[in-house]
């Protein structure tokens, strides 16, 4: 568990002006909380690229293959059947599934790869505890910063936090 | 550039923050009691005309799969009837479903915010209702999952050369995909609606649904990098789908079918009845739940000209068909030709022409794209062309082959009318049912559509 002070702002652009200010202060920012997706947030947080695109290439690739495989295998070694002198192995033919089914294993696996990465579903959390952090769903645009020690350097961080436009800030478990 | 302005939105002027979008959307979802009293009366009125409907389908269903497929009106040589021209109508209304929000996320259309939501919710009713049909037209429904390959006594594999083995792999792997496709949109949605509703009940329930969604950054660039990537595979999926659907007829050598040009005139079709479903699902939407600022009247002039683009394909794909039938010098090919246009179905074939081509001509006029009973009369009368352009293609074809001897007449049942007109029931009344316990507009999207706006 890290205790981060938790900052609301009414503009996601008012959002990244934080980010930043947080960052020259030398206070890490944590995470962020927004109503919608924000371009270039992730990277100006520091998090890492996602990689899904390539783990459902890599999935909807080995669905197709082994598709491809199991009818290659039906049609020429388990139960060859001559169809109006076509070759056993009619390629042609036998891609029209694999594509469908390729198609269809790249979002499932990407959908698995989703859940696991963005750690769902995980229907308790201390953030839900906190009422505010509700409006993050709707139309606040939250930043949640490593909480300081208690004393004067906390004073200090909130005030920070309210001079770049925050609306409220409060001290919430991560 | 300041006057130009409000001629780039897409929203309504009065729509500025997050707050009014979510109450818009989410009140008539979440806030039954309090949002407009009395305005569900209509709802209700709707759904106990649907419901009935709906009931037909099943009865249909229930007495089709109890006596065989002798109730239908199909004939020894009109072997498929209504179920074939049903489903490929409602597989067609599905695609367009997917392509509004697939192909316009690619090509950053904003204006797909609007309508989105809705219009996958069409494609996973219409592409349920789709499938079964391909099952019902079997003479042994019973044993349709031997399209399946699974482990049998009997050692026998399906027979991948066919159309039919095409299909069951293309309709599952669709409506799979379809369903990801619309969870995924709606997991933000589902949270938001978590955190604003009032009951305990509702919010847990719209909160296991949500999957613990918290909106944080990490999860959003997740979020994103997969509906994109699902964005650019469904397109390629739509055009394959639609593109198998055509094939059953083009791998056939039945005169009239066995045409190069059937898969993309397929694709397209479907497009343009899809779009027609999504224009009259959009008029009751924004009427019955007050989202006119939300889907404006610049939605439906985008969309009339997409239909009657289409409508301008669909007249060049029929042209395309009856040159080819008389350049091929086939027999069969020019007397399948005459047929359809002087046969014993030539006033539905106008009828088909009327709503396809011509009609849509309309809304080439401003004045058209700009008026709803316009705009919805284009619309029914695009779906009822589709149908007949369904149902021609096979009657006329199977009907008047190679073999003169067999040339017959098809009769339909009264069972044909119910299935085929309970599937629209039971269509209406999931949309009915979905309206209510979900937002039928997408609510992130439109927030990040209102901040951009307002910053414009």
């Amino acid at each position: 568990m890290t205790r981060a002070l938790l900052a609301a702002f009414t503009a996601p652009d008012r959002l990244l002006k934080a980010v930043e200010i947080e960052r020259e202060a030398g206070v890490p920012a944590l995470e962020a909380f927004t109503p919608y997706p924000i371009e270039g947030l992730s990277q100006a947080l520091g998090q890492p690229a996602t990689n899904i695109p390539w783990y459902m290439l890599a999935g909807g690739l080995a669905v197709a293959g082994g598709m491809y495989l199991m009818e290659w295998y039906s049609a020429v070694l388990a139960y060859p059947f001559n169809q109006g002198g076509r070759p056993h192995n009619s390629w042609p033919a036998f891609m029209l599934a694999p594509v469908e089914v390729g198609v269809l294993a790249a979002a499932l696996t990407g959908f698995v790869v989703f859940l696991l990465k963005a750690g769902l579903p995980r229907l308790s959390h201390p953030l839900f505890e906190h009422l505010p952090f509700e409006r993050a769903s709707q139309d606040q645009f939250l930043l949640a910063v490593r909480a300081p020690s208690p004393g004067d350097a906390a004073v200090v961080a909130r005030q920070r936090l309210f001079d770049a436009g925050a609306v409220w800030v409060e001290e919430v478990e991560l | 550039m300041t006057l130009a302005a409000p001629q780039r939105r897409w929203i309504d002027a009065s729509i500025d923050t997050c707050e009014q979008v979510n109450a818009l959307i989410a009140e008539p979802v979440i806030g039954r009691a309090s949002w407009r009293p009395g305005r569900w009366r209509n709802w209700w009125i709707a759904f106990l005309c649907a419901a009935p409907l709906a009931l037909a389908f099943f009865v249909g269903l229930y007495w089709e799969l109890s006596q065989g497929v002798g109730v239908f009106g199909n004939n020894t040589t009109i072997v498929w009837g209504f179920p074939i021209a049903n489903y490929v109508w409602w597989i067609g209304i599905g695609n367009a479903g997917t392509l509004i929000s697939a192909l316009l996320l690619l090509t950053r259309q904003p204006w797909r915010a609007s309508i989105n939501r809705f219009a996958e919710a069409m494609t996973l009713f219409s592409v349920s209702i789709a499938g079964i049909f391909p099952i019902i037209h079997l003479g042994r429904p019973m044993f349709f999952y031997w399209l399946a390959p699974y482990p049998n006594v009997m050692g026998l594999w399906p027979q991948w050369r066919s159309a039919l083995v095409w299909d069951f792999w293309a309709i599952l792997s669709y409506l799979l995909f379809s369903v990801v496709f619309w969870y995924v949109g709606l997991i933000p949605d589902l949270a938001t609606l978590r955190d604003r509703a009032h009951q305990p009940l509702v919010r847990k329930l719209y909160g296991a649904f949500a999957l613990g969604f918290r909106g944080s950054a990490w999860q959003w660039s997740l979020h994103q990098g997969f509906y994109k990537t699902m964005a650019g595979l469904a397109v390629p999926l739509v055009c394959s789908v639609h593109s198998i659907v055509g094939l059953d007829f083009a791998a056939s050598l039945m005169p009239g079918w066995q045409e190069s040009l059937f898969p993309p005139y397929f694709v397209v079709g479907a497009m343009f009845s899809g779009f027609a479903m999504v224009i009259i699902l959009g008029a009751l939407i924004r009427h019955a739940l007050n989202l006119k600022s939300l889907v404006t009247d610049r939605h439906f002039d985008a969309m009339a000209k997409i239909t009657v683009a289409a409508a301008c394909i669909m007249g060049f794909s029929y042209a395309t068909e009856w040159f080819m039938s008389w350049y091929s010098g086939e027999r069969a090919e020019r007397s399948y030709l005459a047929y359809a246009l002087t046969g014993h179905y030539w006033p539905l074939y106008a009828l088909m022409m009327l709503g396809n081509v011509f009609l849509p001509q309309i809304l080439w006029f401003k004045r058209a794209r700009a008026s709803m009973p316009a705009l919805i009369t284009v619309a029914v009368g695009v779906l009822m062309g589709m149908w007949f352009e369904r149902i021609l293609i096979i009657w006329n074809t199977l009907g008047h082959g190679y073999l003169p001897t067999l040339w017959r007449v098809f009769w339909p049942t009264v069972w044909d009318y119910a299935v085929m007109a309970g599937s629209v029931g039971f269509f209406i009344t999931m949309f009915l049912v979905f309206v209510r316990i979900l937002p039928s507009i997408s609510m992130f999207e439109v927030r990040e559509l209102a901040m951009q706006e307002r910053e414009a």
